[in-house]
């Protein structure tokens, strides 16, 4: 308990920078813009993908949310890539983001 | 408290969570590499087995089915979306590999410029035009920009099924590919200039690789472009507007493969698309259709075969590989872009496909294996029959058959106009067919006057069950392009009945076939009737 928690104060500290990337048509949710360089506040429990959505949602979604998210996951038909990787291999909502990671959203919805 | 939050991970909110591929950290296929991609239910790929596989299977594809030939020309319909892309890519890698393996036909390219269906103004579709030039030069193949508006400068042959040439035996096949081949090693021995294959393949593109005749540099004119969005404006839903939107488009690349030689157009339908087609097709009244929209080939027009490269590769695949290895591809907003889930038909099919894939991984796949197996047959006695209009599939309509609720409807349709006084097809009646107690569809265009009830029974009495249902969202056909009106009336003209006769006819008008014996569309072959009746006629005045 203890040495976890020294490590949750570790992971409070440090602010993460990652790029987040829309294609396929999702970045039209997203004012036309494919590359966001985003800075995730430092907080208690390490940023896992569930909780970069909920931000995704919060900050760079400009309209229709539920195009993009359903419930707390994205549409059926957007796929994530992790550092070009599938995120199915990695965890999917529950991988642990690193800094300098590389998000990528592609929606093959027709008409994004 | 502070753990991350992993073990959590299993329990989703809804559902049973799909299954995972596990933490394998090796490549199922080569055991060696890192692995990038998961495919199906569970098989994770690493980078270079995922391209050897992806390859594969479209060599695979077009190698299985043997229809096109060596030396073939064959047009490239590519939308600028994923799969098209990656189709145009995989065809442009398929032609410079070595010798043995190298892909035998020559291509080129078409892009339809739809902007103008969407509502986009010109500069946006100008800018979209710029991308697609730029990647089109790349590619190295003789190319074709056409804008939709041309359609209205279509001429009505492009709806007739041309005579079919008989698809090559296995046998015929074979014998074509040895031939080629024997020609390449003549002329290798010969020494022509570098790889015979190069000079035949790439000869050709030199020259129109740089311009194309064709392609529009200003914008195409304003009252086509105002008729196009009058027309796509006019149509009540969004289901209607895609319909009617694939309709033209097929009509237009079919134009652009006639007039220049090609004989066999692909398209970039993945397995997933293919998936959502065929169960959006049932929804839409398209059953009997299924085995052409969504199998391998589709011979419906006679002279050019529709064929389906990408129908095995879900679009997963394709936008992992367009990733991984760069593939251009240029996205333009579609008519349904943001639309909401219930829009249309198309996108609640394409919703609820998707969400149960993400449940149940072998649905897409399942729903293709289906498409598979679905076989091209004639129905007894249609085999040469009557063809829709728009669709140019066989008729399936059986107007005759009054005790159905279908027999009755169509009758009912096409005497609904019934009260206001019978126009003949020339001239326009006075009374716009808002009118109608008996329930004509409302006229929006308030202006001019659409009194051709007449010519609007025409029309759909030519058409396929499907098709007749979507014109009922488009009120008024008038803003049609012409061809398709000038066919409708050739049609039932031609094959009304004969003019040596009509005196001998108590109702002698136009509008008698549409009541009297039974709406069927005419049939294509000169010397067959379709209808019992017209044939009854016939007998009884020229035997």
């Amino acid at each position: 308990m203890g040495i976890s928690c020294e490590l949750g104060f570790l992971n409070m500290a440090a602010p993460l920078s990652v790029e987040v990337e829309f294609g396929g048509g999702a970045e039209l949710l997203f004012d036309g813009i494919k590359k966001h360089q985003v800075t995730l506040p430092g907080q208690e429990e390490p940023w896992v993908i569930r909780d970069l959505l909920v931000w995704i949602k919060k900050n760079l979604l400009k309209e229709r949310p539920e195009l993009f998210i359903q419930g707390d996951s994205v549409r059926p038909g957007i796929l994530v890539l992790i550092n070009d990787a599938d995120w199915e291999l990695l965890g999917e909502l529950d991988y642990q983001l690193q800094d300098q990671d590389s998000i990528l959203f592609i929606s093959t919805l027709h008409g994004g | 408290m502070c753990q991350v939050g992993e073990d959590y991970g299993d329990a989703a909110p809804e559902g049973p969570p799909p299954p995972r591929p596990g933490r394998e950290l090796k490549c199922v296929k080569c055991k060696e590499g890192p692995p990038v991609v998961v495919i199906r239910a569970g098989d994770a790929f690493c980078r270079g087995c995922f391209r050897a596989f992806y390859v594969h299977k479209f060599r695979a594809v077009l190698g299985k089915n043997r229809l096109i030939f060596p030396g073939e020309k064959v047009l490239l319909a590519w939308s600028g979306g994923p799969s098209s892309s990656s189709m145009v890519w995989q065809v442009l890698e398929g032609l410079s590999r070595d010798s043995a393996k190298r892909l035998r036909f020559v291509p080129g390219v078409v892009y339809v410029d739809e902007g103008a269906a969407c509502g986009q103004s010109w500069e946006d579709r100008a800018k979209t035009l710029t991308d697609v030039r730029q990647i089109l030069q790349t590619l190295g193949f003789p190319w074709h920009i056409v804008t939709l508006e041309e359609v209205f400068a279509l001429p009505p042959s492009v709806l007739r099924c041309s005579a079919q040439d008989p698809v090559g035996t296995v046998e015929t096949y074979k014998v074509a590919v040895d031939s080629f081949l024997q020609q390449q090693r003549t002329l290798a021995a010969e020494g022509v200039r570098g790889s015979p294959s190069s000079a035949q393949g790439e000869e050709q593109p030199s020259q129109p690789c740089t311009q194309d005749p064709q392609d529009p540099v200003g914008p195409p004119p304003a009252a086509q472009t105002e008729a196009l969005s009058q027309l796509f404006d006019s149509v009540k839903t969004l289901t209607a507007k895609e319909e009617l939107l694939q309709t033209l488009r097929t009509h237009l690349i079919l134009h652009v493969a006639r007039t220049h030689g090609y004989s066999k157009v692909m398209t970039g339908d993945s397995c997933t698309r293919l998936a959502i087609k065929l169960m959006t097709s049932l929804a839409l009244g398209r059953g009997a259709f299924l085995a052409w929209d969504t199998g391998f080939s589709d011979e419906r027009h006679g002279d050019v075969v529709v064929v389906r490269p990408m129908r095995e590769h879900t679009l997963k695949e394709v936008a992992f590989y367009n990733r991984l290895f760069a593939v251009p591809s240029v996205f333009t907003p579609a008519i349904d872009t943001k639309a909401s889930e219930k829009a249309s038909i198309h996108r609640l099919m394409e919703g609820f496909l998707l969400r149960l894939q993400a449940q149940f991984p072998s649905t897409v796949s399942t729903v293709y294996r289906t498409s598979e197996k679905l076989v091209k047959a004639p129905r007894d006695g249609c085999a040469a029959g009557p063809r829709c209009l728009l669709c140019m599939c066989s008729l399936d309509v059986d107007s005759a058959d009054s005790a159905t609720a279908f027999g009755a409807q169509t009758q009912d349709f096409s005497q609904t106009p019934a009260p206001t006084p019978r126009a003949e097809a020339g001239a326009p009646a006075g009374p716009c067919c808002a009118a109608g107690p008996g329930g004509a569809p409302n006229c929006w265009q308030g202006t001019r006057p659409c009194g051709r009830e007449g010519s609007r029974a025409h029309v759909i009495e030519q058409l396929c069950y499907a098709c007749r249902v979507n014109m009922k969202d488009v009120p008024c056909l008038e803003p049609l392009p012409p061809y398709i009106l000038a066919e409708a009336q050739l049609r039932s003209q031609r094959y009304g009945p004969a003019p040596q006769i009509q005196e001998y006819l108590v109702n002698s008008d136009d509008e008698a076939p549409a009541s009297g014996s039974g709406a069927l569309g005419p049939p294509e072959q000169e010397g067959k009737e379709a209808r019992a009746a017209c044939g009854c006629i016939n007998k009884n005045f020229f035997n």
